[in-house]
């Protein structure tokens, strides 16, 4: 399997995509901010959309959007948690100016509208260059040496606001620049396993870890871990079954570890 | 750290929207005495803290915290706001909250450190006594064990000053009398000097050292037999104040005005 | 007008006004109890139930209201805490039931014929082709859940309030949470088979969160929400007829602007 180039990239993409997730994951959870990463998410696909229409590179559309709304929640909340409603009717609009926009493109282009809404929602990790593969990385690193720089203060921040402002930790805006870092993240991730399904990666090993720990540096080191089995295990699993699409198989396996981490402390208090 | 006040106001008056809070005040409080902050509402005791913490400059007089002017020694003081509650789902234990007040400021990764930092913060739960309860996840605790690991994480990083913003408030009586017990073991034993806002002075009686009663616009200090007496409140409010003491030793403040809503004194954190 | 000598035009006004008072009343209460990411999750769930119906050769609205129902249940399950609703657990548990039901939903799809327009049309709706008989299924749920609404509206909003208070009251908290979320997936897989999965949403959480901005009353709030809810779709489904852009933009846009205004006339009181 692992002769395969395809297989090479998509294993280190992927794993660089899954570390940078889990560890961003993590607080993602633990902030209760998993719709604004959904919200993100699904944003992707609208800035996808409109670079496509622009007739300019994807990746920038894809960057561009999922920062720019991050900034927008970030503006739009109180220090911690964004009012879930407006989250909803900010993504709900941009959603519906994706619609349009594939309106549009597909209007203009003929056919092949139809790969690149399937492959910016639902991912193509084997079909990644080398140089894409490398770029992932880069992005990945970054956005992992970003969460590493604010972990601690954002931890304070998340459990103990008022305590941590006393202390001089500018919680808002470290707030602002957690929600920048998610949208890299799913920006990055999008390209992995698509936009609907890369809170599959942010949401579902974070779960996880949450449930079975409430140690938070155990709780990062399980989260990450768990990201990176689902995209082995999935990418082995995926080139083993050929009819079985790969981000699916990646997602299921997240999942799957989701479930068992809830079985496995199902009677305990929470 | 012996000789100086952890404390001291001369002629001091606060000042919100153009309108005094309290003025003319002289106030020294000395490393490791427990002082509480009593008084209506509104009629300034938050305000007190912030000015201590440099939040708040002052409209006239002189105040020195630590020796220096209000805001330059903050990283030696232990500040806890008023509570907001833990969202009970917190996922985190109480010791990493204690970990926290370390060094949680700092930039990086939250690094269990070295033995230096791990044993600072089993000393420091251990006087509060949360060692039984401190690795369990913080939502699942009870109000008073919170607020002991709240005050404890305050503490981690050595402070000279404590300011506790209510912190009796969300609790029952027995926590509120074990609390106080508390602060003032750890003012004998750590000589750090803890000014608390209060509602209520009776769980706190047996051991505080002095009183800063706050009302009218004016702040009388002292011993609290001394404070908490009808003369020196009718004093203090210029109209007719009792105090009266129940037959358990509880005292009674009777005859109190309706304060005035103050918006900006309650809100300003 | 031109309009409605068109019968499926007369059919989408009918399905859209059974469709916008629905969503008024479940998306009011949805908003209220902060559980717009459940309603959204639901919504997404109808795409898997669709796609695994076609693959499995069942009819397709068997599909919709099976996987949104046990969506309902999982997401009631998992949420269930302690003490209660468990808020953080509960978004980790909503995003993975949500990606679960699109991995599922993409499987299902590919193992089916990897057409793409049928994704789109999953995804995205249209009002177009609405028969007579989908209109009578619709008023069928609707008068389902206006009935829900009737019986248990009272209890519901109490327990959405205060949950503890409510339960010490004798209302079945534990009950009422998961059935609303059932009656909520049930309303959306009926409204996902004419606009979509990913649009039924803004019909959800738009004109509520409107009409929440401007005011706290219940009955008025109702009201407010249907009015917006009706107008926007009335609006957008002329937009839509008349310059052949889809109706979904015209849905999500309109709602935008609503809220937009709302927040704005809100802020000014």
């Amino acid at each position: 399997m692992l002769a395969q180039e395809f297989i090479r990239n998509a294993l280190v993409a992927g794993s660089a995509i899954a570390i940078a997730s889990g560890a961003v994951g993590y607080f993602v959870v633990l902030r209760a901010q998993v719709f604004a990463g959904d919200a993100l998410s699904h944003v992707a696909f609208t800035g996808v959309l409109a670079a496509a229409l622009a007739g300019i590179d994807l990746r920038v559309g894809l960057f561009a959007a999922t920062i720019a709304v991050a900034l927008l929640f970030a503006a739009l909340g109180d220090r911690i948690r964004v009012d879930d409603a407006a989250i909803g009717v900010v993504f709900a609009w941009v959603l519906g100016l994706g619609v349009l926009f594939l309106y549009l493109f597909s209007r203009g282009s003929g056919g092949s509208n139809g790969a690149i809404a399937a492959r910016t929602l639902f991912g193509s990790i084997f079909s990644l260059s080398g140089h894409q593969t490398e770029l992932a990385a880069v992005i990945a690193a970054l956005v992992v040496a970003g969460i590493a720089g604010i972990s601690r203060p954002l931890l304070f921040a998340t459990i103990a606001p008022d305590s941590a402002a006393a202390r001089g930790v500018p919680v808002g805006a470290l707030g602002a620049a957690f929600l920048i870092l998610l949208a890299i993240d799913a920006a990055e991730a999008t390209q992995a396993v698509g936009a609907l399904l890369l809170l599959g990666l942010i949401a579902a090993p974070a779960g996880a870890a949450m449930r079975l720990t409430a140690e938070p540096r155990l709780g990062l080191a399980i989260s990450v871990a768990a990201a990176l089995a689902s995209i082995w295990v999935g990418v082995a699993l995926a080139y083993a079954a050929p009819s079985l699409p790969p981000s699916s198989a990646i997602i299921g396996v997240a999942v799957a570890i989701y479930i068992a981490a809830f079985a496995a402390t199902w009677g305990k208090a929470f | 750290m012996t000789g100086t006040p952890a404390v001291e106001l001369r002629g001091a008056t606060a000042e919100i929207g153009g309108r005094a809070v309290w003025s003319g005040v002289d106030l020294t409080i000395e490393p490791g005495e427990l002082v509480a902050v009593l008084g209506p509402n509104g009629a300034g005791k938050s305000t007190l803290l912030r000015v201590l913490l440099g939040l708040l400059p002052l409209g006239a007089g002189s105040a020195t915290v630590l020796g220096e002017m209000p805001g330059h020694r903050n990283s030696d003081i232990g500040y806890l706001p008023q509570r907001h509650g833990f969202d009970s789902s917190t996922r985190i234990r109480g010791v990493d909250l204690v970990r926290l007040g370390l060094d949680g400021n700092r930039w990086g990764l939250p690094l269990s450190g070295g033995r230096t930092e791990r044993a600072r913060v089993e000393e420091v739960i251990g006087l509060v006594d949360a060692a039984a309860y401190a690795r369990r996840p913080i939502g699942e605790l009870s109000g008073g064990e919170q607020q002991r690991l709240l005050i404890a994480q305050t503490l981690a990083a050595g402070p000279e000053l404590l300011l506790l913003d209510e912190p009796l408030d969300s609790l029952d009586l027995p926590n509120q009398t074990a609390v106080s017990a508390l602060l003032a073991r750890i003012c004998r034993s750590e000589h750090v000097a803890v000014l608390l806002v209060a509602h209520d002075v009776n769980p706190l009686l047996a051991d505080l050292d002095r009183v800063v009663y706050i009302a009218g616009g004016r702040i009388v200090s002292g011993r609290p037999e001394e404070v908490i007496t009808s003369e020196t409140l009718s004093g203090l409010y210029g109209v007719p104040i009792e105090v009266l003491r129940t037959s358990d030793g509880r005292l009674v403040v009777v005859g109190q005005p309706e304060a005035p809503a103050h918006h900006s004194d309650r809100h300003a954190h | 007008m031109g309009l409605f000598a068109y019968p499926f035009m007369v059919n989408a006004l009918e399905a859209g006004t059974i469709v916008a008072l629905m969503a008024a009343v479940a998306g009011w209460f949805m908003v209220l109890r902060r559980q717009s990411f459940a309603g959204h999750t639901l919504a997404v769930m109808s795409f898997p139930g669709a796609s695994g119906a076609a693959l499995a050769g069942i009819p397709l609205a068997l599909g919709y209201f099976g996987s949104c129902s046990i969506a309902a249940i999982a997401i009631a399950a998992g949420s269930r805490g302690r003490m209660g609703r468990n808020r953080q657990q509960e978004s980790a548990v909503i995003g993975t039931v949500q990606v679960a039901g699109f991995a599922l939903g993409f499987l299902f799809l590919s193992l089916y014929s990897g057409v793409l327009e049928s994704l789109e049309t999953l995804l995205f709706g249209s009002f177009l082709g609405i028969t007579q008989d989908q209109v009578l299924t619709l008023l069928a749920v609707a008068a389902g859940v206006a009935v829900f609404f009737v019986l248990v509206g009272r209890p519901l909003l109490y327990a959405s309030i205060d949950p503890a208070a409510a339960q010490a009251r004798g209302v079945p908290v534990r009950l009422l949470e998961p059935a609303f979320l059932l009656v909520l997936g049930l309303a959306v897989a009926a409204t996902a088979q004419i606009t979509g999965v990913l649009l039924v949403f803004a019909l959800l959480v738009a004109p509520a969160a409107a009409a929440q901005r401007l005011t706290a009353r219940v009955g008025a709030g109702l009201a407010l929400t249907a009015a917006i809810g009706l107008a926007v779709t009335w609006l957008a489904l002329s937009l839509s007829y008349y310059t052949d852009y889809p109706i979904g933009f015209f849905i999500t846009s309109l709602g935008f602007a609503a809220y937009v205004v709302a927040h704005g006339i809100g802020r000014r009181r």
